[in-house]
């Protein structure tokens, strides 16, 4: 049985994680890039950004002023049992973010959509989002926190075959060029592409693809991953960098994830995670133990599965050896 | 990485004219004085609502950042800032002539910058320039700019994200000079270079199957 009071405490530590400490997959991401970099302000930009993640680090302070929209991923292991039940579990997670919000501080973003009125604590109606995903074994819960900012860089549209592999790279383009201007993306990112799915769906693959896979991370399906890396290249061939300036720092890395689609049609949406790539989990164990990570590990073969019974949990080993 | 550095510059947050003149585009500036916050909460209740502005303006300030801090007021009064960071400023084209009248701002300070239309119907002739942040999300680096929170005000009204906070600042930086007196811009500069190469990134692509209302395949277009 894990304790409610362990994952407020722990939800509490996340929030002051993902809005302080850059994770290192896209720190070494950035880094690569600023050494490639050959526009000047561009160059500064990022060098500026490097030296930004080093004094919030030092003073405990928050790396972005914006500390975008927080949110949340619950992953339950199939034997998982939570004191209190899951409303138990929203509750310590609404307490997290709202205490969160005082103590490092974050900026109290949320708003009510029509009245603008303000709880000052992050937390309101539908918010903060909480998202549930589940794995065949264990007894922890995997509590993953994103804080993803920013109201650009991320668009839809319904394509359909015909528009073909040529189509998702220019609407891939489209996306990139238009938010890449003045840098109202927040560039260079990990750029997440959803494929397929439904609308709604499209655009939960896409944002998970930016903000749940980590730089480095390869779809599992090749000719996806080559995609992948071809798109990686051509974002960094724009001719543009950090703030919209003139620089090949566009993308730090690009995640596709698809699911299954309406025969007729082929859905995509674009999300830019940002420079502050906001992301922090653990795992709590029902022994209380508590392990922290940066990789929410999210897209296991489980979560990928395309049949209809899940095979026993040999077969989830074979796939993870591989 | 690149080897030319841009030249930086200290600027009072109530700059002479002859300061403001020597400022080149893509110039990297520090401030030193006294700037508050204002957006669209801001403008409305000063503007829409004619609410007395809170504050001598341009004496205690001529500087008005578009930012929410991450900050909060502790149950004793005092005030938690931490990170500082600058929301898009094109969102505020409409206020932002009149508050430049009531205001007497010289330096507006956010992200993104304005259009060069902004620039020349409103900045040129209020003898204004916009500094853009760095990045963005170099809040880490502005907040150590922060030397205290002054004060702040209409918290009560706005709310904490769109409150008008006063704060004194020393060597906070860095920003980049977007615009000038002549109301040139560093962004549209730097879109024009860009524009050359899309031709030829766009190779190989064709326009959607299914259309969207008022699309335009103009890549020289802005969404601002």
């Amino acid at each position: 049985m894990i304790s409610t009071a362990l994952i407020q405490k722990t939800a509490e530590i996340l929030m002051e994680k993902a809005a302080i400490e850059i994770p290192e997959d896209y720190l070494d991401g950035l880094k690569s890039a600023a050494a490639k970099e050959d526009g000047d302000l561009s160059a500064f930009v990022l060098q500026a950004m490097l030296e930004n993640y080093e004094a919030a680090k030092e003073d405990r302070r928050a790396m972005c002023g914006d500390t975008g929209t927080p949110r949340w991923y619950v992953k339950m292991g199939n034997e998982a049992r939570i004191e209190g039940g899951p409303i138990a579990l929203e509750t310590a997670l609404r307490r997290a973010t709202a205490n969160a919000t005082q103590n490092v501080p974050l900026r109290p973003n949320r708003v009510h959509p029509l009245w603008r009125t303000d709880h000052n604590n992050n937390v309101g109606i539908g918010a903060p989002e909480i998202e549930y995903a589940f794995e065949p074994d264990g007894e922890w819960i995997d509590l993953i926190t994103v804080h993803k900012g920013g109201l650009f860089g991320t668009d839809y549209r319904m394509l359909f075959p015909s528009d073909g592999i040529a189509g998702i790279k220019r609407f891939y383009l489209d996306s990139l060029v238009a938010f890449g201007k003045r840098g109202l993306a927040c560039q260079p990112a990990i750029i997440g592409i959803g494929l397929g799915g439904t609308k709604d769906a499209c655009m939960v693959l896409g944002k998970r693809a930016a903000c749940l896979r980590v730089v480095g991370d390869k779809n599992p399906d090749p000719k996806i991953a080559a995609l992948e890396a071809e798109f990686t290249e051509l974002g960094n061939n724009i001719g543009m960098g950090a703030m919209g300036f003139v620089g090949s720092s566009m993308v730090i890395d690009c995640n596709i994830e698809v699911g299954y689609c309406h025969t007729g049609g082929m859905q995509m949406s674009v999300h830019a995670f940002c420079l502050s790539s906001r992301r922090a989990v653990a795992r709590i164990y029902a022994d209380g133990q508590v392990e922290y990570r940066t990789d929410p590990d999210w897209f296991t073969p489980y979560q990928r599965r395309e049949t209809v019974e899940w095979e026993d949990s040999t077969w989830l080993e074979k796939a993870h050896a591989n | 990485m690149a080897g030319k550095s841009p030249r930086k510059l200290r600027l009072s947050t109530n700059p002479t004219p002859e300061a403001l003149a020597e400022l080149r585009l893509g110039d990297v500036v520090y401030l030193d004085g006294t700037i508050y916050t204002a957006r669209e909460g801001v403008y409305m209740r000063a503007l829409e609502e004619k609410a007395n502005i809170p504050m001598d303006l341009p004496m205690q300030s001529a500087a008005n950042f578009h930012c929410s801090p991450a900050a909060s007021i502790n149950a004793d009064g005092s005030f938690n800032m931490g990170a500082v960071t600058a929301t898009a400023s094109f969102r505020f084209s409409k206020w932002i002539g009149d508050w430049m009248a009531a205001s007497g701002a010289k330096l507006i300070i956010g992200k993104g910058g304005m259009s060069a239309e902004d620039y020349r119907q409103h900045f040129v002739p209020n003898g204004a320039v916009y500094l853009t942040t760095v990045g963005y999300g170099t809040g880490a680096l502005l907040g150590r700019g922060v030397v205290r929170v002054k004060d702040v005000h209409w918290h009560e009204e706005l709310g904490l994200a769109q409150a008008m906070w006063v704060i004194e600042v020393e060597n906070m930086g860095p920003f980049i000079v977007e615009s000038d007196l002549k109301g040139n811009s560093l962004f549209e500069r730097e879109n024009a270079k860009i524009a050359d190469n899309l031709e030829r990134l766009y190779e190989g692509t064709k326009p959607a199957t299914l259309k969207r209302y008022g699309e335009t395949d103009d890549r020289k277009d802005e969404l601002i």
